[in-house]
């Protein structure tokens, strides 16, 4: 975080950074303090943009037609970075003859699949010297996985498996041209990919004027280089789209042509919004994925322990991946101990499986078919914080049973009694048979236990008091429920038990049955289970065996507690310490602060320049040193080649920098992990009032839909009905609020400087539709109609696209239904539907389309009357939209589901 | 008039004498506000804490008296924040004491119009036996290829990224040995 005071420019791009993460914007602040430029483009004009140079006001959902252009500007001007794009990325490397680009296919590439609407990647493959493509079955992904098909990659979101490396390609025998000129290149791909990407597409498709352009394209190429490095930052306002991975892959090629990553002052920020939603990715309370990013096993897939080693990683692939089978037997140690041996492939057999896609939306929509009896809700209040508030609500009174540890009573657990279906009659009272446990949650004051910060930084907080009441610590909830659990079934002799009554469940716990949070710590950390050094904690996943000689939780945490010292907990004040702090928390991996560091340095070790040392080679003796601890073999000289064929850490050069991607490089082009391209390609959001500027294909064809009567959608572009929801809306946050109010709608201070839900709408927009200040206003989209009041603005900038005026709405969405908060008012997600990524499953509430009127919304069935006119007077149906293939003469429209 | 006023007193005066040209600070205090401690200083224990809202990770001050957390306030040794809170950070001693907050466990029955009071200990218990009855249920040996399974599709949970690693830890090694694997968080939102 510190380190963006290193930068010399600064472009925040979905992210109202100055609000949502203010005492972080400090750092932006010194940044610009010392003659950094920052820039803030965003539909909004916000605090930020008031404090930055520049504010460009964008069409939400373009962004990949901004950052394309850029691209596009770098390479037409020869103004990347080229000792650095040569030899740190795979500029050089020669992609197979079989690629096709969107560019051939009008907005396809390559492999689509008409039937699984999704990709096989294998003519995405970089080209082999040994004659074959490296699509050559056991080439790449392993001796057994072969090549998994992106329909299953996504229906697991193997996207997440990267939050720690890139994906296997065993084989590094790539063809290289260094020159950069070979026409199947990737260097000349990326060209040939973005030759349309042109300022004037950029302003027919964001709004963006080209002096506008121009700005930000010179002040971006004019601070990188050798001497001088810009930071990106971003937040949900880049995730939340149908193709949100591919936006900040976009700005990963900007960061990668212009050399800034890796270096101080650059890379790319993603600033998340909970005190641990990444620790809650690293050691995931998510579907898809195990501890420190390892694959859930999935049937079919991954039905054995052979076959399960060879996707995750193989010894022959390059990079620290190689060593997965380590990470994974002791995970595996951690979890079942003595139970888990050699001979029955420790305890593997005890995973369940995955057999599609799991996620919170699919697993909404299978509570409305009566397939989940049982919900936790930990901390999170869906009925207003995700997107289809009313399906969120209508699924849950489908349960047998609800379970609801919080703080106060959010709406997720009054639904029943007083949410927005029990008003308008959809849900009665007494028909609703969930049974509902309100069980009160411990804050952080009343427990010990480690956040891990935006920037991959452990630290611990520890207990300040006792909980008050009945308020009990997740812990000590989860390690009771568990003890239970185990209890009833300790007489059992069913098969299906023995993963319950064989797992590791007995931790030290205080007077009040608290469990020691330290020795939690411990175990994810890892111990050596035999030898001299047994029982000793371990400090580094490098020490990890696939023997069973250790365990351990979570591989990439294992250093935060070594020497039996919880490092998280490390406090040495800052002004103490140089900007990087190493003293203060424990960030992963290995207590490195930004990652790659080792690209800082030129390929012989040298710092790029004086002005941005960060990570160097001492030859004298002999290793990398400098400012933070190197992302690099502390011993492997610049001048280090492996010999052909070697595997693992071993197999990458002295000036591979990146060594969690497969070939040491960082990727341009993505042959691998990307689902829905190997380059970032413009598709408009799942409902746009625009057409698809650039290719036939409107949306992204991988992207996830779920074509059902409660989930419709406006059409599109110039699709009759379009003008019916002629506006867009986009959500965002306040400085006041915490998503779904579950922490701050309760607390007095907070609702007082925050108290209602409003909109915000440009002058002109109120214009033309008779809105008010301070007056009320409904808007309408195809799933919902909800009341604000109304803020009439010019931090709204109406936008010109090819000729004709586009407003934006401004929804904050933090409000909800409901009558035990201080503030409530209606919820902006029920406007949302839900249409996912396919990379990670995450649902677009970034961009959408809708109507807005003067004054309240009506009530009861008067209100469901209003939605379904407008659906009626759009035309849509179930297929609205979600089409996936579009504007193609072979494609016939997709009929399934309804 | 007061006796004890004399010229020196006159606000004018006191804003010049003591450098307050503003007269924002010292040159208009009250007695009352004289003799006022914070109560920070009153404080028997400060804890080293962090801000649980955003993920920033600003380092907070947690002031405890006789049990009680009296006031929080930015951690100025933090090399991230450096002593500052945006507002929800700073109101979070509202987090932890707000009068509104739930501290009793409730059970809303099937079809039930109204809360009612429960004992922790008994609803905790029938959250486990529901628990075992659900997994039991919905529990899914192999597909229709006779792939090993192995889990139940009748338990989820959504939650996780305001929680501690450690409490997230233990939710997903508990529900992945139940075989339970509909587990999610803010992350995927």
């Amino acid at each position: 975080m510190q380190d963006l005071s290193n930068a010399d420019c600064i472009v925040i791009q979905g992210s109202n950074m100055a609000e949502c993460h203010p005492v972080a914007y400090q750092w932006v602040t010194e940044a610009r303090l010392k003659g950094a430029r920052v820039i803030h483009v965003d539909p909004r004009f916000t605090r930020t943009s008031a404090t930055a140079d520049k504010h460009i006001p964008i069409r939400a959902g373009s962004d990949v037609v901004l950052l394309g252009a850029l691209i596009k500007y770098i390479l037409d001007n020869e103004l990347y970075f080229k000792e650095y794009v040569v030899a740190y990325t795979n500029a050089a490397t020669i992609v197979s003859e079989k690629f096709q680009d969107t560019e051939d296919l009008d907005g396809l590439f390559s492999g689509y699949d008409d039937e699984k609407g999704s990709y096989s990647q294998e003519t995405w493959a970089y080209a082999s010297n040994d004659g074959a493509d490296d699509e050559t079955p056991g080439t790449i992904g392993g001796p057994a996985a072969g090549h998994e098909h992106g329909h299953t990659k996504s229906e697991r979101a193997a996207g997440d498996e990267h939050g720690s490396g890139g994906p296997a390609l065993e084989h590094a025998k790539v063809l290289r041209d260094e020159t950069l000129q070979d026409p199947n290149s990737v260097f000349q791909i990326l060209k040939k990919h973005y030759a349309r990407y042109t300022p004037e597409m950029v302003a027919d498709t964001c709004g963006i004027g080209v002096d506008d352009f121009e700005y930000l394209a010179r002040s971006v190429t004019e601070n990188s280089g050798r001497e001088r490095t810009t930071a990106f930052v971003y937040a949900v306002g880049w995730t939340q789209h149908t193709l949100g991975a591919q936006f900040i892959r976009t700005a990963a090629i900007v960061q990668l042509l212009l050399g800034n990553m890796g270096r101080p002052g650059g890379g790319i920020m993603a600033l998340r919004g909970h005190a641990s939603i990444q620790g809650s990715t690293d050691i995931p309370t998510l579907y898809n994925i195990l501890p420190g990013y390892l694959a859930m096993p999935v049937a079919g897939l991954h039905d054995t322990w052979d076959d399960y080693l060879g996707a995750i990683g193989n010894k022959e692939q390059k990079g620290f991946w190689a060593n997965a089978d380590t990470y994974a037997v002791s995970l595996l140690k951690a979890w079942w101990g003595k139970a888990a041996t050699a001979e029955n492939d420790w305890c593997f057999d005890y995973l369940p499986r995955l057999s599609g896609a799991h996620g919170t939306y699919q697993t909404t929509m299978a509570m409305l078919d009566d397939q989940v009896e049982g919900y936790f809700l930990l901390g999170q209040n869906p009925a207003v914080g995700s997107a289809h508030g009313r399906m969120q609500r209508q699924a849950m009174s489908h349960l047998k049973w609800l379970v609801v540890r919080d703080f106060n009573m959010i709406e997720s657990a009054t639904f029943w009694k007083d949410g927005p279906e029990i008003a308008s009659g959809e849900l009665k009272t007494e028909d609703i048979g969930t049974e509902v446990f309100f069980l009160p949650a411990a804050a952080h004051t009343e427990k010990s236990g480690s956040f891990t910060q935006t920037q991959r930084m452990l630290q611990w907080h520890h207990q300040a008091v006792e909980p008050p009441g009945d308020c009990q610590s997740e812990l000590q909830f989860f390690y009771e429920l568990g003890r239970r659990v185990r209890e009833l079934l300790a007489d059992s002799t069913d098969e299906r038990d023995r993963p319950l009554l064989d797992l590791t469940w007995d931790y030290p716990t205080d007077e009040h049955g608290e469990p020691d949070a330290e020795a939690v710590l411990a175990e994810v950390n890892g111990r050596h289970l035999t030898g001299d050094k047994a029982g000793e904690p371990l400090s580094s996943y490098t020490e990890m065996k696939a023997d069973g000689s250790t365990d351990g939780g979570c591989w990439i945490y294992t250093g935060v507690y070594a020497d039996g010292v919880n490092h998280a907990a490390a406090r040495k004040p800052g002004r103490e310490q140089d900007l990087t702090a190493l003293d203060w928390g424990w960030a992963w991996p290995a207590n490195r602060r930004i990652l790659y560091n080792r690209a800082s340095a030129d390929p012989e070790g040298n710092p790029w320049s004086e002005r941005k040392r960060y990570v160097w080679w001492d030859a004298e003796a002999g290793k990398w040193t400098g400012h933070d601890v190197p992302d690099f073999v502390p011993d492997k000289a610049p001048s280090y080649r492996p010999e052909p064929g070697t595997g693992g850490p071993a197999g990458l050069a002295g000036d591979d920098p990146f060594v969690m991607q497969a070939d040491g490089k960082g990727w341009l082009f993505a042959p691998k992990g990307m689902l829905d391209g190997p380059l970032p390609t413009h598709y408009e959001p799942q409902e746009s009032p625009v057409s698809n500027p650039l290719y036939a294909q409107q949306s992204n064809p991988a992207r996830k839909v779920f074509p059902r009567k409660d989930n419709l959608w406006s059409p599109s572009g110039d699709a009759p009905g379009a003008d019916v929801y002629p506006y867009v809306f986009t959500t965002y946050r306040l400085t006041e609020h915490h998503t779904a109010g579950g922490m701050s709608r309760w607390l007095p201070y907070l609702s007082e400087l925050q108290p209602e839900f409003f909109c915000e709408v440009s002058p002109e927009l109120a214009a033309e539709r008779g809105l008010e200040n301070g007056g009320w206003a409904t808007i309408v989209s195809a799933r919902a109609a909800i009341e604000a009041r109304v803020m009439v603005t010019e931090r709204m900038t109406p936008l010109v696209v090819r000729g004709r005026t586009i407003h934006q709405i401004g929804l904050p969405y933090h409000w909800g239904v409901g009558s035990n908060a201080i503030v409530s008012g209606d919820a902006a997600n029920d406007l949302l539907g839900v249409a996912l990524d396919p990379n990670v499953q995450i649902q677009e509430s970034k961009a959408g389309s809708c109507d807005i009127v003067p004054g309240r919304r009506p009530a009861g069935d008067e209100l469901l009357r209003l939605v379904a006119e407008y659906q009626s007077r759009a035309g849509s149906t179930v297929m609205t939209s979600n089409e996936l293939r579009t504007g193609h003469p072979e494609s016939t429209p997709d009929t399934r589901g309804g | 008039m007061d006796p004890k006023k004399t010229f020196l007193s006159w606000p004018v005066v006191r804003q010049v004498r003591s450098g307050d040209f503003l007269g924002r600070g010292p040159a208009v205090t009250s007695a009352h506000t004289r003799e006022l401690t914070p109560r920070t200083a009153t404080a028997d224990k400060v804890v080293q804490s962090v801000c649980p809202y955003c993920a920033v990770g600003c380092g907070q001050r947690v002031f405890v008296k006789d049990g009680r957390v009296v006031q929080i306030e930015g951690d100025p040794d933090s090399p991230v924040s450096r002593g500052r809170l945006c507002p929800k950070g700073s109101a979070s001693e509202q987090l932890v004491n707000n009068p509104g907050r739930q501290r009793k466990a409730l059970y809303r029955r099937p079809g039930g119009t109204d809360w009612e009071s429960i004992e922790l200990s008994t609803a905790v218990e029938m959250v486990a036996q529901r628990f075992v009855e659900s997994r039991r249920r919905t529990w899914q040996d192999h597909d229709e290829h006779g792939r090993p399974l192995r889990r139940t599709m009748g338990i989820a949970s959504l939650g996780g990224a305001t929680l501690d690693n450690e409490e997230n830890y233990l939710i997903k090694k508990l529900f992945t040995a139940a075989g339970a694997i509909q587990i999610e968080n803010q992350a995927r939102i």
